[in-house]
């Protein structure tokens, strides 16, 4: 079954491509210390704002940190923040869509009228808000992307949960006498699983995003911690003669994104049963 | 049609609820009190004066007692004064909410024109150049950060070129301009914003109504109008299309949200004078009475551009009549 799925990924050459990147940046993140030519920390107050050249490849920022090796160190913090909040919200809007489906009722229209209310409010405002008010910290930022970001999932899953309920499995696994927390997770679960990872996959990239508009904006990772956002946020006051501060970080977040989302259709193409 | 819309109104009621009651318990978490802002950074400040300003604020009462006065307020269209200057809320959100909406607004219409055309192009020529090449910016246009593309514009268009001005609505000559000059001067100031703005909602749309457009053309009808020997015009614009944006018109209530998000960081970055740096600002000054005052209209624009979605849906769609 998986090595259908797995062939089908492979066929997409544009889904290979996004897998492939996924993984050399998983390793770049992996081996940032090792193979960063220093720490992202470390200044030389010489060489500040030097345009890239054999010995800095993307130059160096304002207090002579080299811009290659921050970017490198930065891989992690934004692997990580996105793959935390991207945890939580898959927890979170697998949870509720499961329970919401299953059990229905008023259960269901109280689940779904918070999902409703979270859907028609900008979540950046809100996103903003929160970290604003509590303290801008990279543990902040994962929970605050996570929680407001589950709402899609959710309905989604709900969806999917609404059709399998009456299906004859979940009857006779009813009718045996298994318990609700094993229907939930052992005999639903399962079947929910491909919209699950295609939409984890895709979050990944939208959670990158959050993260560099929060510390481009001062409200993300703090500095002296390399983000890509808040390089480009330092960046931005050098921007008219140090074009490399605000270049590199970018093309860096962009690429990272489109490999989640190219990965991510490749995925759902893959995964989809009609196809 | 009207006991519908009585009814769709009636339902916002919880939701608006809800958001307030969400916004404010948000303003809850926060340690520390607006007031800190004046008094810890003031020495001279004394303990009664402190105790007074808290006092004047109300914010030594529970949250609950709060909540429930702000809702008697607000019921008569009384949102309170901000605590930065004094001024009542409403007043300032009347000021900057024009030009939210113009920029919104804008940014709306490029989107469906912009994402439409291209949709429709690459469905109907599908796998040709233009396809190729649109897919691609199209992939580019949702995976890039929309804050450094903003970035990258205002330095090569604006200053560089200097084609552009990258801030604010309105030159500090505007007074003096002829009504004409005035319009120029505004539009200038408008094309990057509008576009920034509406970069990522355009290519998520544009690849929606092209898989949206190659759905429709492979129906019956379409293979029926073709064979009626309808001119290819008539099959592609009225047959397929007005099918292809039934599904499409539903995404405008989801996208709304996102839009109006956008406003925050856009304005900001763009100094422009809306309701989003209005917010900003809000935030960061932790201005109580001016954030729960654009969270409530905030939440009623996209409320109202829900409803607006859901009325598009049935007028798109013949099949659909609300009762």
């Amino acid at each position: 079954m998986i090595s259908i799925y797995l062939h089908r990924i492979f066929r997409n050459k544009l889904a290979f491509a996004g897998a492939l990147l996924m993984v050399i940046l998983i390793i770049l993140a992996l081996t940032a210390p090792w193979l960063a030519p220093s720490h992202f920390a470390d200044q030389s107050l010489i060489d500040r704002l030097q345009p890239p050249s054999g010995k800095h490849w993307m130059g160096t920022d304002d207090l002579g940190r080299d811009v290659f090796s921050r970017l490198l160190w930065g891989t992690r913090v934004s692997l990580v923040v996105a793959f935390v909040a991207v945890g939580i919200a898959t927890l979170f809007g697998t949870l509720v869509g499961l329970i919401a489906g299953y059990f229905g009722r008023w259960t269901d229209a109280v689940l779904m009228r918070a999902v409703d209310i979270l859907l028609c409010f900008p979540t950046f405002f809100l996103i903003l808000m929160v970290i604003a008010f509590l303290e801008p910290n990279i543990v902040n930022v994962m929970i605050v992307i996570g929680v407001t970001s589950w709402t899609g999932l959710a309905r989604l899953v709900r969806g999917e949960t609404l059709s399998l309920r009456e299906r004859d499995f979940i009857l006779a696994a009813r009718a045996l006498g298994a318990s609700t927390p094993r229907i939930l997770f052992v005999h639903l679960l399962p079947n929910v699983v491909a919209p699950v990872v295609v939409s984890a996959t895709l979050g990944v990239g939208g959670a990158i995003l959050t993260e560099s508009a929060l510390s481009f904006l001062g409200l993300g990772v703090q500095p002296p911690d390399p983000s890509w956002g808040n390089m480009l946020s330092a960046g931005k006051d050098y921007i008219y003669f140090a074009w490399w501060l605000s270049v590199f970080p970018g093309l860096a977040i962009l690429t990272t994104v489109m490999a989640f989302n190219l990965l991510g259709e490749g995925l759902r193409d893959a995964l989809d049963p009609r196809s | 049609m009207t006991p519908y819309l009585i009814k769709r109104l009636f339902m916002m009621i919880p939701l608006l609820l809800g958001i307030t009651l969400m916004t404010f318990f948000i303003m809850q978490l926060a340690p520390g009190k607006p007031t800190d802002l004046v008094t810890d950074l003031n020495t001279r400040m004394s303990s009664e004066a402190r105790e007074k300003l808290v006092k004047l604020y109300e914010l030594d009462r529970p949250w609950h007692e709060r909540y429930w006065k702000w809702l008697k307020r607000m019921s008569r269209l009384d949102f309170g004064t901000s605590f930065r200057d004094g001024r009542p809320v409403i007043k300032k959100i009347a000021e900057s909410l024009p030009a939210t909406l113009l920029l919104n607004i804008l940014s709306l219409i490029l989107i469906f024109t912009a994402a439409l055309a291209i949709g429709i192009f690459s469905a109907v020529k599908k796998d040709s150049l233009f396809d190729k090449i649109s897919t691609f910016f199209v992939y580019l246009g949702f995976s890039v950060p929309t804050f450094w593309v903003a970035l990258l514009l205002m330095i090569g268009l604006g200053l560089k070129l200097g084609l552009l001005p990258i801030s604010g609505l309105r030159s500090i000559h505007y007074s003096d301009l002829s009504a004409w000059r005035k319009f120029l001067d505004m539009s200038a100031h408008l094309v990057l914003p509008v576009f920034v703005m509406a970069l990522t909602g355009l290519a998520g749309l544009a690849r929606y109504s092209r898989s949206a457009m190659l759905e429709v053309i492979r129906q019956d009808y379409v293979r029926t109008a073709r064979a009626k020997g309808l001119p290819e015009r008539t099959v592609i614009l009225k047959h397929a299309f007005r099918n292809a944006l039934i599904p499409i018109v539903t995404l405008l209530g989801l996208m709304l949200p996102e839009l109006i998000g956008g406003s925050f960081i856009f304005e900001t970055i763009f100094a422009y004078p809306g309701m989003g740096r209005l917010g900003y600002d809000a935030i960061m000054a932790r201005d109580y009475p001016m954030l729960m005052g654009i969270g409530t209209i905030v939440a009623l624009l996209t409320l109202a551009g829900n409803l607006l979605a859901d009325l598009l849906y049935a007028f798109c769609d013949p099949r659909i009549r609300y009762q």
